[in-house]
């Protein structure tokens, strides 16, 4: 078991650095570089910039160099010493850009998650023992529902509806005055009463698919022998469900949970550029379309250790739950 | 069915469970499938009753009958009658699902074994926890008490280092034992009726006769009654003191162990019995064979279930009217128009069936 977790996490460091070196290439693979677009910005905006300017900022910013010492100019301050690098087009530490958008990520990410098994369990478990009953039947609509509607599109419906409704527009995650504030018990309440409708617009789908693979999960056990050999036990059927085929069924629900994580980040990034959530997404975006190199290549790195540790976390915790799964791994 | 219910052939002992006139029916989309059609037979306290047929004969249903553990939207009839010692019988059928009676019963007074081991268990939970929530549930609240009682079941059944077993997980044993521990946990609530559903056709011959061997001694130690149903007529002989040939749904035939095999009436059992591979029979001489298949009991006609395929069916009776389970000889009863009593029983002139 230890001996396993050890070598999961060995993998993990080694996916990582592929990770890094992919999304670094990828970044670069667009024609041009940053200094190119901010040139033909200074163009457009009527005061262009002489050759000689940016020359330098291309020396400045390394940008002369082959791709793989740029690579190691980032990839090893990142290691060593926590320093993203520099954002050329915010003229800032990238990780100032980076703290606070990262921990909201992080909670509304969370908090989407928490939502979705909150909601998803209790309605697959009704539906799963009232199988072709007139609530299954409902879920079920609400279910396909949830899955179809873009996520964006829901986002603007409950802006409008919120707006028309109770004259508020539910965008980011503060009020104004609380955006630039320090944090405060205040803040957080803010922030606790801002989160309901981007959690609901990011969970929705997550909600929607849980319910359809866990309802179907019980449905499959319900019909297996052990279910039978239990209640021939004896067993009282409330015991005997919780017990039984919700503990087999929660198995695909562990092994996903980690790919959840990530599918909420980047899925949600149409979101939070309609709701205007100061999350990771609409900043990894914007810095792609600037080819702002280090932004964007510490973002994906980002998602990229939020995507690995999720999955390696709900594959450990797979394992300490199912003795077959812990038994053809300890081998 | 029109006979009354006749005390079950040498029936000395008290009877500890009496199925009268059961009907299960499953509605599915081609129409009404009757799984079990008017079975009754009675399992008298200690003595074992076999139950054989064909798969899909009814035999499984008309035993998860007795538990209430047949599927949810099966319709199912008749009476079961548990008797006690001390109270007077509980009709099972009338009893509903989340009623404590039938939850005391299940595990506690009839407890059942099934034919897939591979399966039977919880993947994920540890054997000790499985067998541990029997005896918590009929026998002791006690925690030390129930280890040692659950410790002691899997040294019964021949299960070496039970403690540690306890702790092991179904893919940890083989088949075998898992079938071992199947009937340490069924058996662990001292129960009066155990159900064995072809509890050895999963497994090695070698291992099929230490389980037979096993739950013979284990009736001995522990006086229970056992339903034991199987295809296997070699494993019936051997477990059996009485038996019930079912057909489609009807038991056809059922008689003592001997009288069965010495002298068998039905047709149907007949061709079953010269199915089986004999040592000391010709070689070359082909193995027989009952033409066609059960069919499915779906909207069954008026009929004799077997007539479509019975060598020696009277076209005109067979095919018209239901045959009635009667004696045919003392203690010996038979569903089949050949015999007079049969056509009596069922109201028919006699000579109506003289054809031969």
């Amino acid at each position: 078991m230890l001996s396993y977790i050890v070598r999961r996490l060995a993998y993990m460091v080694v996916v990582l650095v592929l990770v890094s070196v992919v999304c670094f290439y990828i970044i670069n693979l667009p024609p041009g570089s940053f200094i190119e677009t901010f040139a033909t910005q200074l163009d457009a905006a009527g005061s262009p910039a002489t050759q000689a300017q940016l020359d330098f900022l291309t020396v400045r910013y390394g940008l002369d160099q082959p791709l793989h010492v740029q690579y190691w100019n980032w990839i090893v301050p990142l290691v060593t010493q926590g320093d993203y690098g520099y954002s050329f087009e915010w003229q800032q530490p990238v990780w100032t850009l980076l703290a606070d958008r990262l921990w909201l990520t992080i909670i509304v990410s969370l908090v989407s998650m928490v939502f979705v098994y909150v909601v998803s369990i209790p309605v697959a478990l009704y539906s799963a023992t009232h199988q072709y009953s007139v609530g299954d039947y409902s879920f079920s609509l609400l279910g396909i529902i949830g899955l179809a509607v873009p996520n964006f599109l829901l986002a603007l419906v409950l802006l409008v509806a919120s707006a028309r409704l109770f004259g508020v527009t539910p965008t980011g995650l503060f009020s104004p005055e609380y955006i630039t504030a320090p944090w405060s018990w205040e803040k957080v309440w803010d922030l606790m009463i801002h989160l309901p409708v981007p959690v609901i617009v990011v969970g929705l789908a997550g909600t929607a698919a849980t319910i359809r693979i866990l309802r179907s999960q019980l449905l499959d056990e319900f019909q297996k022998q052990y279910v039978i050999t239990a209640r021939a036990k004896g067993v009282p059927e409330g015991r005997l469900l919780m017990k039984y085929p919700f503990r087999v069924a929660l198995n695909p629900i562990i092994s996903t949970a980690g790919h959840l994580l990530p599918d909420i980040v980047s899925g949600s990034t149409i979101v939070a550029i309609v709701l205007g959530l100061p999350t990771i997404g609409p900043l990894l975006l914007r810095a792609i379309v600037a080819q702002d190199t280090y932004v964007a290549a510490s973002c994906l790195m980002l998602l990229g250790v939020l995507t690995v540790v999720g999955v390696v976390m709900s594959d450990i915790l797979l394992t300490m739950l199912d003795p077959r799964v812990r038994m053809s791994r300890a081998n | 069915m029109s006979n009354p219910h006749t005390s079950a052939p040498e029936t000395a002992t008290r009877p500890l469970v009496e199925v009268k006139n059961l009907r299960v029916v499953l509605p599915l989309i081609e129409g009404n499938l009757t799984a079990s059609d008017g079975v009754s037979f009675t399992i008298p306290e200690g003595k074992t009753l076999g139950l054989v047929g064909e798969s899909g004969c009814g035999k499984t249903i008309t035993a998860q009958s007795i538990l209430k553990i047949a599927p949810r939207n099966s319709r199912t009839s008749g009476e079961i009658l548990l008797h006690y010692p001390d109270r007077p019988p509980v009709d099972i059928v009338s009893l509903g699902p989340k009623d404590d009676e039938l939850l005391s019963i299940r595990g506690g007074e009839a407890a059942m074994i099934f034919q897939e081991p591979m399966t039977s268990f919880s993947p994920v939970h540890s054997i000790g926890n499985q067998l541990l929530e029997t005896i918590y549930l009929h026998r002791t609240r006690d925690k030390a008490k129930a280890h040692e009682i659950a410790v002691a079941m899997l040294q019964k059944v021949g299960i070496a280092d039970p403690a540690a077993a306890l702790r092991k997980y179904p893919h940890e044993f083989s088949g075998g034992m898992r079938q071992r521990a199947m009937i340490a946990m069924a058996l662990a609530s001292q129960p009066r009726l155990l159900i064995a559903d072809e509890p050895t056709t999963a497994l090695d011959v070698t291992v099929q006769a230490q389980v037979l061997r096993l739950m013979r001694d284990l009736q001995r130690d522990q006086g229970m009654a056992i339903l034991y149903i199987s295809h296997d007529l070699g494993v019936i002989a051997r477990m059996a003191d009485e038996v019930a040939v079912m057909y489609m749904g009807s038991i056809v035939e059922y008689a003592a162990v001997r009288d069965l095999f010495h002298a068998p009436k039905h047709p149907y059992t007949k061709g079953l019995m010269a199915s089986v591979p004999r040592i000391g029979k010709k070689s070359g001489e082909p193995l027989e064979s009952i033409k066609g298949n059960v069919p499915v009991p779906i909207n069954k006609p008026v009929a004799c279930g077997f007539f479509p395929r019975c060598p020696v069916a009277i076209a005109g009776v067979c095919d018209k009217a239901v045959p009635p389970l009667v004696d045919v000889t003392p203690g010996h009863r038979s569903a089949c128009f050949l015999y007079p009593e049969v056509v009596a029983a069922a109201g028919l002139p006699q000579g109506a069936a003289n054809v031969h």
